[in-house]
């Protein structure tokens, strides 16, 4: 059984490796190496997997990329890192030694890119991360100089918590309660490090704060603490489970607030799938324009190509950052990994996002917040960003 | 007071998970890794039923249960049953038993991935307030202890009053002697295996109602689960039931009133506690 | 100390095969020698781990808290201390939880010691996190150093080494001949005058030295250190599915489960990736029903039957 197993393995390595050789001449090689099983699976299947499928399709329906005078048709190559730095080691090295491909998409999450950026920069290839947050960003950019960082950092996505929220409270829609909680593990502590003085600086006071270890979902004394004391606003620095779990916490206990924010997961459509018009003024991490003619046109491609609803954030940054390297290869018009980072860091691009241009292989511009509206997510605040509207203070839960 | 009732409901969830495992591990000696997976395949076809086809999942349970013990009883005889037959003792079954459910546990989540996806499910079903002493809790979260309740009382009438289930506990004490009793063992734990899946998948529908979940969940419930049946005493339904209320209780009490941050590392306090000095399980007799 | 000849004709084997070995970089930079470099932590694992699980028949589920305290020791003071240093560190920091541990639980017998230990694991690793929500504002440790997988590669190789010439002189010593009678049986060796517990305290420590020192040597190529990587319960799982598969009678029988589980599993992810665990758990199912005893047990009994064979033709020759 088992050597059969074998055999059969053999048969299909050979035979691939068979189609790979012969059709050689006009296909670019890209690898992929992100989480298909593990923890983080659910949220790369979300919004990470979904765009690597439609990007390539996209590419080939138009014939491929042309590089040079030749137009080369897509070749990907995937792997599951199970959501393991280990795994992910390997990978890289597998796409870079035996298949070598020509160009490596960004692994998922901040963990596993910091964890393969080392050896993506050993090789050489540009390394467009779009779902690693983190305050680190300046450092890695300047350390690992094909390393280029779409989702901004921590500070950025907490300040502009801040600045959104005292917009209500300037317009006296909110005061200046606010309850504070995050999910134990780097992302909530790096939000809720650079939000707490944010916060503090737009002149709020925290009433209430809290962490919960990652993959807590039983988070009723979580609110029932915060509701004892009596903020105006709630802000989760949150993963998916526990965003959906705190805000129907907060909606069965009544948690009256002005202001509800909940992090990664409130831009995911399930969310309004499972909330419906409880979501109406509901603040979340993240946020697009979905006004805007490309967005519209990118959800809509996403839902034709990859059967899901594409989530209102990471979603399109990820597309955005292939959109880059596609558009930095036919600018270098060549497959040479140099030229290409080269192309990247003194490149614009026109992407979904708009206009993207790295400062020292860093994106400013940025979506921060987004807020629910009749069941579609809209940015409310923005870095370099236009088309913001503005934010509106949450009306009960009913 | 709300701590106490919140804690309480939480326990109904806890035991709703563990009720399964302690009969596949105490009478059909199965320390089953897969457990988390026949959980979160109940919650998926539990979401399934409601979404396409509007099935209540309280009227799915009908449907549920019946499929899970079917499909358990197919697994226990097909895949485990010539382990049991082939090992010379208890200990090389349990090492046995690891790595075939292991095994199995990869195998099913990669079945629900290619049928599901891998991305977060969810549905509303029942999320809505009710009172219970002035305090406002979820009405899915009720209803599910409510079961949860239901589940364990008829679970304890079957074991304490049926013949079936006495034969049951006979075979969880001491198979061997059970044999001397004309009790047929074999058939015993296939049939205390498949009732277990049951009872888990009954948990892992009820659940659904207010967990967000995905198909690579399974383990976390997996571990949960270990945890409340070893602490209740392996095989023992009331130690079960009381090791999960403790559970809910010192969780929802740490939460409230120390860190949430530090509930999960309470729970393995508790645990590890509860290990050193009564390793028998709460209820448990000392064996040497 | 005296060798017999057989000791000196393994010794040279191994030095042979470790030399043999210690050039893989030489061949290859990338994928292989990444694979080599999993094969290696594993094997030094394994075999650590059966140290203390091969003679005691305990299983322990503590293997990430050991390994994830070794490479929080390192990310924690890269920056301030010596690395080799630090990696001593980690098998010492490892060794005390070890024997904190063995104090604590190794009167329970069997399966409450697998469920101990993975709670163990868990509670270690929220405490790790707890802590640091506390003291810092950020959850990641960042280990950048100038070791590449070469290093690492060859730092696993040496540990390996160690491990088994550990194993290899405690069973030589009085701790091997008192672990022998305690798996035998240890009513028996406790009514022979064997400090039982102190016998297994002291193995269970170097064996989760060994780890904690596998953890640290880990650190730098894991780059940026999280709780839930360094702690992943995974890794417990793994090598004790491996050491099992390869038998853990013999100090060298997890290496047999190490290479080809390692060889497989990767094997399947590449040629399946979006098939994985349904290839994994068949491969699994058919490895527990195909080979009961480990792959150990599969070669000695292919060795007795051979034996049985050739004395078969023996005797016929004598007739």
């Amino acid at each position: 059984m088992i050597r059969r197993t074998f055999i059969a393995l053999a048969a299909g390595a050979a035979s691939l490796a068979f189609i790979g050789h012969a059709a050689a001449q006009e296909t670019i090689k890209i690898g992929a190496s992100a989480p298909k099983t593990g923890p983080l699976a659910a949220g790369a299947t979300v919004s990470h997997w979904p765009n690597i499928q439609l990007w390539v399709s996209e590419v080939n329906e138009r014939g491929g990329l042309k590089v040079g005078d030749q137009q080369m048709k897509i070749e990907l190559v995937e792997y599951d890192d199970r959501t393991s730095a280990e795994t992910a080691v390997q990978n890289i090295q597998r796409l870079a030694t035996v298949d070598n491909v020509d160009f490596i998409v960004t692994p998922y999450s901040t963990g596993l890119n910091v964890a393969t950026a080392p050896l993506i920069a050993r090789y050489g290839y540009p390394h467009i991360t779009t779902s690693a947050i983190t305050d680190g960003v300046e450092e890695f950019a300047g350390r690992w100089p094909n390393s280029f960082w779409m989702l901004g950092t921590s500070k950025e996505l907490a300040e502009g918590t801040a600045a959104a929220l005292k917009k209500l409270m300037d317009a006296g829609e909110i005061g200046n309660k606010v309850a504070l909680v995050h999910v134990a593990d780097a992302f909530g502590l790096e939000l809720a490090g650079a939000g707490k003085p944010a916060l503090e600086a737009a002149g709020f006071e925290i009433v209430y704060e809290a962490s919960y270890p990652l993959g807590t979902q039983d988070v009723s004394p979580i609110i029932s603490q915060a509701k004892a004391a009596a903020p105006d606003a709630f802000v989760g620095f949150s993963y998916p489970g526990d965003t959906f779990a705190l805000t129907e916490q907060a909606q069965i206990q009544g948690l009256e607030v002005g202001a509800f924010y909940v992090g990664v997961g409130t831009s995911f459509p399930a969310y309004a799938g499972r909330f419906g018009a409880v979501a109406n003024g509901i603040l979340g991490a993240g946020g697009t324009n979905p006004d805007d003619e490309k967005i519209k046109e990118y959800r809509a491609k996403h839902k034709e190509v990859t059967g899901a609803d594409a989530d209102y954030w990471a979603s399109a940054v990820t597309y955005s950052g292939l959109q880059v390297l596609e558009q930095a290869i036919e600018a270098a018009g060549t497959k040479d990994r140099e030229a290409v980072v080269e192309a990247i860091k003194t490149g614009t691009f026109d992407t979904v996002m708009g206009e993207v241009k790295f400062e020292n292989n860093v994106n400013r511009n940025l979506w921060t917040v987004g807020q629910w509206k009749d069941g579609v997510f809209y940015g409310v605040a923005a870095n370099g960003i236009d088309g913001a509207i503005e934010p509106v203070k949450k009306d009960g839960w009913e | 007071m709300q701590i106490i009732v919140t804690g309480i409901l939480l326990g109904g969830t806890y035991a709703l998970i563990a009720l399964g495992l302690t009969l596949q591990y105490g009478v059909a000696r199965i320390m089953n890794l897969a457990n988390g997976e026949t959980f979160v395949a109940a919650c998926f076809i539990a979401f399934w039923l409601f979404t396409a086809m509007q099935i209540n999942p309280l009227l799915g349970l009908l449907v549920i249960a019946p499929a899970a013990f079917a499909v358990n009883w197919a697994i226990y005889s097909v895949l485990l049953k010539p382990l049991v037959d082939r090992a010379k003792n208890r200990g090389m079954l349990e090492v046995d038993s690891i790595l075939a459910t292991f095994g199995l546990l990869f195998l099913l989540q990669g079945l629900m991935l290619l049928v599901f996806g891998g991305s977060y499910f969810s549905y509303t079903f029942l999320a809505e307030r009710f009172m219970i002493l002035g305090n406002p809790f979820g009405l899915n979260r009720v209803v599910a202890f409510g079961a949860a309740v239901a589940i364990a009382i008829g679970l304890y009438f079957f074991l304490y009053r049926t013949r079936q289930g006495t034969a049951v506990r006979a075979v969880a004490v001491d198979p061997n002697s059970a044999r001397l009793v004309a009790i047929d063992v074999a058939k015993t734990a296939a049939f205390a295996f498949a009732l277990g899946g049951a009872l888990t998948a009954c948990g892992g529908a009820l659940l659904s109602t207010f967990y967000t979940f995905n198909a690579s969940m399974g383990v976390v419930f997996t571990m949960k689960a270990l945890i409340i049946v070893i602490m209740g005493g392996v095989g023992d339904i009331r130690g079960a039931v009381l090791a999960a209320l403790i559970l809910g209780i010192t969780e929802t009490a740490v939460a409230s009133l120390i860190d949430p941050g530090l509930t999960i590392a309470a729970t393995y306090a508790l645990f590890i506690i509860v290990l050193l000095f009564r390793p028998q399980g709460m209820f448990g007799r000392q064996t040497t | 100390m005296t060798l017999d000849q057989s000791e000196i004709r393994i010794g040279l084997l191994g030095a042979i095969a470790i030399a043999a070995l210690a050039t893989l970089p030489l061949f290859s930079q990338g994928y292989y020698l990444s694979l080599g470099v999993n094969l290696m932590l594993y094997a030094a694992l394994c075999t650590a781990w059966t140290l203390f699980s091969g003679p005691t028949h305990y299983i322990s589920l503590a293997t990430a808290a050991f390994f994830g305290l070794g490479t929080y020791t390192v990310g924690l003071w890269v920056d301030h201390v010596p690395f080799f240093a630090l990696v001593l560190g980690g098998g010492v920091v490892a060794a005390v939880l070890a024997g904190l541990v063995g104090l604590a639980t190794l009167r329970l017998s069997g399966v409450y010691f697998v469920i101990f230990t993975l709670g163990l694991a868990e509670l270690v690793r929220q405490l790790v996190s707890w802590t640091q929500t506390k003291v810092s504002t950020r959850m990641g440790l960042y280990v950048f150093t100038d070791f590449t997988e070469m290093h690492i590669y060859w730092m696993l190789l040496a540990l390996t080494v160690a491990v088994f010439v550990t194993g290899w002189l405690i069973g030589r010593s009085r701790l091997g001949f008192a672990m022998k009678i305690i798996g035998n049986d240890e009513t028996v060796a406790r009514h022979v005058g064997i400090d039982t517990a102190r016998a297994k305290i002291i193995l269970f420590m170097i064996s989760g030295a060994f780890i904690g020192i596998a953890g640290a040597i880990s650190a730098p190529r894991y780059a940026y250190i999280e709780p839930p990587s360094a702690f992943n319960p995974m890794i417990s799982f793994l090598v004790v599915i491996m050491a099992l598969l390869g038998g853990t009678k013999r100090l060298w029988g997890p290496l047999v489960g190490v290479v080809p589980f390692t060889i497989l599993f990767d094997q399947v992810s590449a040629q399946f990736p979006n098939h994985t665990p349904i290839v994994m758990g068949l491969a699994f199912l058919a490895i527990v029903y195909l080979l009961p005893d480990g792959v150990t047990g599969r070669l000695e009994q292919l060795r007795a039957r051979m034996k049985r064979t050739e004395n078969a033709v023996g005797e016929e020759k004598v007739a």
